[in-house]
């Protein structure tokens, strides 16, 4: 199923994505060139919505692979299931010890994990590898072996091609420097918080039943604290969040409720810090300006 | 790389003619030339979407090539201008900047000194000094002072003039860090100690004992390696001191695998990249340039929260030594230093300071900047002579 670049467009939004142009072209490319993509940006900036609604716009299996600091393939593409290999070891006591190992490393013992999963699907999943910067740089240089061959060999098993080729994106927060090879392989999109406008329309596709003019004072508010110097900058989730207490709180003009958004700003501002430099002034201040 | 890629198999370019091949093949040269990584795989994929319909128009061309030519953050951040510059109005391709604009903490546009060709690595630091020659104190004239000496280490860098020392003092440096790499890595293995049960082997081994686990197996705890991450002053008062560190900062980008390289003035500027250069003089040369002074003094504190703001969160990590090179004149507020200081002082496992001026007489960190950075540092050490640099070799293995 091959999209041009305004239909995926039009998916985009009709499964309640709000994209920004250049990312539909990017999602085209993708397809395009059958690349994987890697997604950077600031925490908070929606790279993980993306591979979301790809896999929303392809009616596709999402299937996520979130990495951490010591990651291993174990984690990552497969496991041997010991409690029942044990047992097996010790029904079968007495046989054949090659006979024993034949049936304990196979298929109904084996622990598929994300990587061996989105590479045996009948139809092409999409797979996120999401914060990748997090995993080591061994499991990068696997990571690559893998995107380029699609293929996977266990030892005791042999080697499993993949039924399907499942569409890639790759997340990461720039924590630790990726490889230029895992770079090049891939190809880039530079994730920005989304401006104004966009902010107050995925408000208004995310929290249903809020005012237009409301959403676009919460846009405009978040806009203006982004700009202030915090230690963690408030991500659109926070945003949401943030929107959804408001309208819970029936307010309808933030120009009113000084106190209230004030009081409500816990939904933003997360650390101790943020939290002290964003005082009742300088939330006034920002509100004076935006609202 | 790319076995299924769409371009190779259906022969782009076919509709193409010649002159647009040229054309990209030019834009490619002007990517590379200002640092993107662009191999033939890109520019065999742009070469596919040119023949499509949507080459037509620029405002759907340019996010498909960028998304296609770019790999990192600020190749993403320069790609429009670079683009605009080369399809929209010629000869404003030119415009690019060595390290003269600063544009704020960005990777400068840049183009491979060509110029740099098999210069001998001598003929290098009197570049630096003659550049800096409008303001550095006393940078010249201090001929009077050289002779030979039979302990280069031990003699301060200021006083080595002589070409001939001056090569030797390079390569002194550059294999002094080659060394302190190759100790570290040496105690680091002694270290590892720790041990966990490898599961899927052991079950393995365990067949032929009818499922006892009698054969244990063992996996090895990894110990990340120290990361040296080194941030170099190269104002005017630091330039007697300055062609001597890129030299060094050379060796040690290129002996420590992990290390990460920055210099400063007033603005910090990003080179592990430019220092990753086999050929030593052309990265010297071009460090040089980079590290040119533009005026206006040292902006210690500014340059800092340049690099806490954007380039701690990726280079530091929890077994990271952050040294900064610097005599501590400050231009700037001594509250945002020590703010800053006080940041970066959360983030990383130590912070070395090395202040060329503690191997002079009668020196007291005085300077108002380098008062208000002496809390935050864990290690504060001279550092005019090899010798002083050698001697951090045990403080860093210890880290």
């Amino acid at each position: 199923m091959t999209l041009d670049r305004e239909n995926i467009s039009d998916r985009l939004a009709t499964v309640g994505y709000v994209a920004d142009r250049d990312i539909a072209t990017a999602l085209w490319l993708m397809e395009y060139l059958k690349r994987p993509l890697l997604l950077e940006g600031e925490a908070g900036v929606g790279k993980t919505e993306v591979a979301k609604a790809l896999a929303a716009v392809h009616g596709a299996e999402l299937i996520r692979l979130q990495c951490y600091e010591g990651l291993d393939q174990n984690a990552a593409l497969y496991e041997w299931n010991y409690q029942r290999q044990l047992l097996a070891i010790k029904a079968r006591e007495g046989e054949n010890a090659d006979a024993i190992e034949e049936h304990i490393f196979s298929e109904r013992y084996l622990l598929e994990r994300p990587l061996l999963a989105a590479i045996r699907r009948d139809k092409p999943p999409v797979l996120l590898i999401d914060e990748v910067d997090r995993a080591d740089e061994e499991f990068e240089a696997f990571l690559l072996e893998l995107l380029s061959d699609f293929q996977v060999s266990i030892p005791e098993l042999g080697t499993i091609k993949a039924t399907s080729i499942p569409r890639v994106v790759l997340t990461s927060n720039g924590t630790r420097e990726l490889s230029d090879a895992l770079r090049r392989r891939c190809l880039y999109h530079y994730v920005d918080f989304p401006d104004v406008d966009r902010e107050a329309k995925i408000i208004l596709v995310r929290i249903p039943g809020i005012d237009t003019a409301l959403a676009l004072q919460i846009a405009r508010m978040i806009a203006a604290i982004r700009k202030e110097d915090l230690r963690k900058v408030p991500g659109v989730a926070e945003t949401l969040d943030w929107a959804a207490t408001l309208a819970g709180l029936e307010i309808h003009d933030l120009r009113h409720e000084p106190e209230a958004v004030h009081e409500t700003m816990i939904c933003l501002l997360k650390t101790h810090e943020d939290r002290a430099r964003i005082t009742r002034e300088v939330s006034e201040r920002l509100l004076g300006k935006v609202a | 790389m790319a076995p299924m890629s769409a371009a190779a198999t259906s022969r782009p370019g076919e509709s193409i003619g010649g002159p647009t091949r040229r054309r990209l093949a030019a834009f490619s040269r002007v990517l590379r030339q200002n640092g993107f990584k662009v191999g033939l795989a890109e520019t065999r994929d742009a070469l596919a979407l040119l023949a499509l319909p949507l080459a037509a128009r620029p405002s759907a061309l340019r996010p498909a090539l960028r998304s296609l030519f770019c790999a990192t953050h600020s190749d993403w951040e320069r790609f429009d201008d670079i683009f605009d510059a080369f399809w929209r109005g010629r000869g404003l391709r030119q415009t690019r900047t060595l390290s003269g604009s600063p544009t704020d903490g960005r990777a400068p546009l840049r183009r491979i000194a060509e110029a740099a060709g098999p210069q001998g690595p001598a003929g290098l630091p009197d570049h630096v000094e003659r550049r800096h020659d409008g303001d550095s104190p006393g940078g010249r004239g201090r001929r009077e002072g050289a002779s030979r000496f039979d302990n280069l280490a031990a003699t301060d860098m200021r006083h080595i003039v002589d070409p001939d020392d001056v090569a030797q003092t390079h390569a002194l440096a550059a294999r002094l860090a080659r060394v302190m790499r190759a100790r570290l890595v040496r105690r680091e293995r002694i270290h590892r100690r720790g041990r966990r049960l490898d599961l899927r082997r052991t079950i393995h081994r365990s067949v032929s004992h009818g499922g006892t686990p009698v054969d244990l197996a063992w996996r090895r705890r990894k110990i990340k390696p120290l990361r040296l991450v080194v941030l170099l002053d190269a104002s005017g008062s630091m330039s007697l001191y300055t062609a001597f560190f890129v030299r060094f900062l050379h060796g040690v980008v290129d002996s420590f695998r992990e290390a990460e390289a920055f210099v400063f003035h007033t603005r910090l500027a990003h080179v592990s990249a430019s220092l990753r250069d086999r050929d030593v003089a052309r990265a010297v040369d071009r460090l040089a340039l980079m590290a040119q002074g533009i005026g206006g003094g040292t902006r210690i504190g500014e340059s800092l929260a340049t690099f806490n703001r954007w380039h701690a969160r990726r280079v530091i990590h929890s077994r990271t030594a952050v040294m900064i090179v610097s005599d501590g004149y400050d231009t700037g507020e001594p509250a945002e230093l020590a703010a800053q200081m006080r940041r970066l002082r959360r983030r990383c496992r130590r912070i070395i300071w090395l202040n060329p001026l503690i191997g002079w007489r009668d020196y007291a960190p005085r300077a108002r900047g380098m008062q208000a950075a002496l809390p935050y540092v864990d290690l504060f050490a001279p550092a005019h002579n090899l010798a002083s640099l050698a001697a951090l070799e045990p403080y860093l293995a210890r880290i």
